[in-house]
């Protein structure tokens, strides 16, 4: 049977994007993992409803499941969020809504991707109006994969973010700064002109400092 | 040093008390909807994350400055409130202050968040302080006149004199003068942004209202002062209808139990519209505070 375990092609750009956050796993200090363990607790999440995953979050956060009891509840907007839920197919209209919307969050910053239509397209790998990688456009921190997946695997997700994020590892958003010539080169590929405006990110302008 | 070492404790006492308070009235929350609901400690969790979050937002100085005004109001009015009767601690200022004083405080907020929002041009956000100065102009007077009713009752603007006029649980201001408590205590729920009186930070509405443009260090801030304000108006409160407290245990017993009866009340009733609100001032408290000025001017058995 033709089993492959190492990428080929352009599937290898993402770990070579992941190998620079590597090194700076080993040194998470006593101090980022008490702040680690601090952010862990509370997650505001962001649930940009995308596509049929949505159906899913509402269990989730209402009281069947009761995503509170793990300091996982709704923000109203962007900006007080911590966490954006993005959930099964990106139309390339939304994706320029979620990329805006996700450089308005303040940072530390996550990205989860739910559905295996925001992972490799799934169903709708060969449609023509919608992307099939999330992570080309933005950085995934955790993807919960199903078609759709169950509160219960939601849950799981979240809980495994959470680890993560009390190990004090660095994520996504610092691959997004570092890489983002990357990021915008793939974004202006699919959106071309209708780019959305850059003034959400004009730390990128400014070299870096802001 | 007295009075440095004592205004700390004052507003650490007042921040724990609020991330505590608000802690178990989210878990208070969960479990009449019939779910576990997060820790007591999450409150303080939510406020550590967004300390530690950045901020990367520029919408002009006074978006900046207000709610450093806000947070300095809140803590000002911690400061003047005295937590204990006949003690040398957890006094603050409050000798060199009075009630008037007090309420002048409690309108800082509103207005450093008026300002605040007003300079991030948000529509949401001016939505939000437009419904929450319309309410206010409802809940301000009845308010008032409650505070007026208790300052007529003992002759005094002194919080001090008035918690010592109330030795034992016959002389609580909550029996003496009970018109005076509802006039107050329906204005106090709606000045905790608490439910029926949401309407102004609706999340879904008109998104987190005020606070729509605040995110990271700066809604952290907001959040400390919400909490320690809370605290606050719950123990002035306290000072003036349930006759103070002689010890810190004894204040979080009382302070709990009237938190307890709001968020009881604000649990069962739905928001209630911006209009309806006003409404509901103007007929409801205020009247039941002109009949008290009546009761207490005007009628013999009056004071
Ligand atoms: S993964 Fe399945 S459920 Fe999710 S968006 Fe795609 S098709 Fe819909």
């Amino acid at each position: 049977m033709y089993h492959k375990s190492e990428c080929e092609g352009f599937q290898c750009e993402q770990r070579m994007l992941e190998e620079s956050l590597g090194q700076e796993n080993a040194q998470t200090g006593l101090v980022d993992r008490l702040v680690g363990w601090l952010r862990q607790r509370s997650l505001f999440v962001l649930a940009y409803g995308t596509g049929c995953g949505a159906i899913e979050m509402r269990p989730l956060m209402t009281s069947r499941f009761d995503a509170e009891r793990f300091g996982i509840i709704g923000a109203p907007t962007p900006r007080q969020a911590d966490v954006l839920v993005i959930s099964g197919y990106l139309a390339l209209k939304t994706l320029k809504r979620v990329i805006r919307s996700y450089e308005q969050m303040q940072e530390p910053k996550y990205v989860i991707a739910l559905g295996s239509c925001a992972i490799n397209g799934g169903m709708y790998w060969d449609s023509y109006n919608t992307i099939k990688q999330l992570d080309h456009y933005l950085p995934v921190d955790m993807y919960i994969n199903g078609c759709m997946p169950r509160p219960e695997a939601l849950i799981e997700g979240f809980a495994a973010l959470q680890k993560k994020i009390g190990r004090g590892e660095p994520s996504g958003f610092k691959r997004y700064r570092e890489n983002i010539d990357w990021y915008k080169a793939n974004q202006r590929r699919v959106l071309g002109e209708n780019m959305p405006p850059d003034y959400t990110y004009d730390w990128y302008h400014a070299g870096g400092v802001a | 040093m007295h009075a440095i070492v004592d205004s700390l404790a004052m507003i650490g006492i007042s921040y724990v008390m609020g991330f505590l308070f608000y802690g178990f009235y989210r878990q208070f929350n969960a479990r009449v909807q019939r779910r576990w609901g997060p820790s007591l400690w999450q409150n303080f969790f939510d406020n550590m994350k967004f300390l530690l979050k950045t901020e990367t937002l520029t919408h002009g100085p006074m978006f900046f400055l207000g709610p450093m005004i806000i947070a300095a109001g809140a803590i000002t009015t911690v400061l003047f409130v005295p937590f204990l009767k006949d003690s040398d601690w957890l006094q603050g200022f409050s000798e060199h202050g009075n009630l008037i004083l007090i309420i002048y405080l409690l309108v800082v907020g509103p207005l450093g968040n008026a300002l605040a929002v007003g300079s991030s041009g948000n529509p949401f956000g001016v939505m939000g302080v437009t419904r929450g100065l319309t309410r206010l102009m409802g809940l301000e007077v009845p308010f008032f006149l409650g505070l007026a009713l208790v300052m007529l009752q003992h002759e005094t603007t002194s919080v001090h004199a008035i918690m010592a006029a109330q030795d034992g649980l016959a002389q609580w201001n909550l029996f003496t003068n009970p018109i005076a408590f509802i006039v107050i205590l329906l204005p106090f729920i709606a000045s905790q942004n608490a439910s029926p009186f949401d309407v102004v930070g609706a999340p879904v509405e008109v998104y987190a209202g005020p606070r729509v443009e605040f995110g990271g260090r700066l809604l952290g801030l907001l959040m400390t002062q919400n909490m320690m304000m809370t605290v606050a108006k719950l123990v002035l409160v306290v000072d003036l209808f349930m006759g103070g407290a002689g010890n810190v245990p004894i204040l979080i017993l009382k302070a709990f139990s009237l938190f307890l009866l709001t968020a009881s009340i604000s649990l069962v009733f739905p928001r209630l519209k911006t209009e309806q609100t006003v409404d509901f001032f103007w007929k409801v408290p205020l009247g039941l505070g002109v009949l008290g000025v009546i009761a207490t001017v005007w009628l013999p058995w009056g004071a």
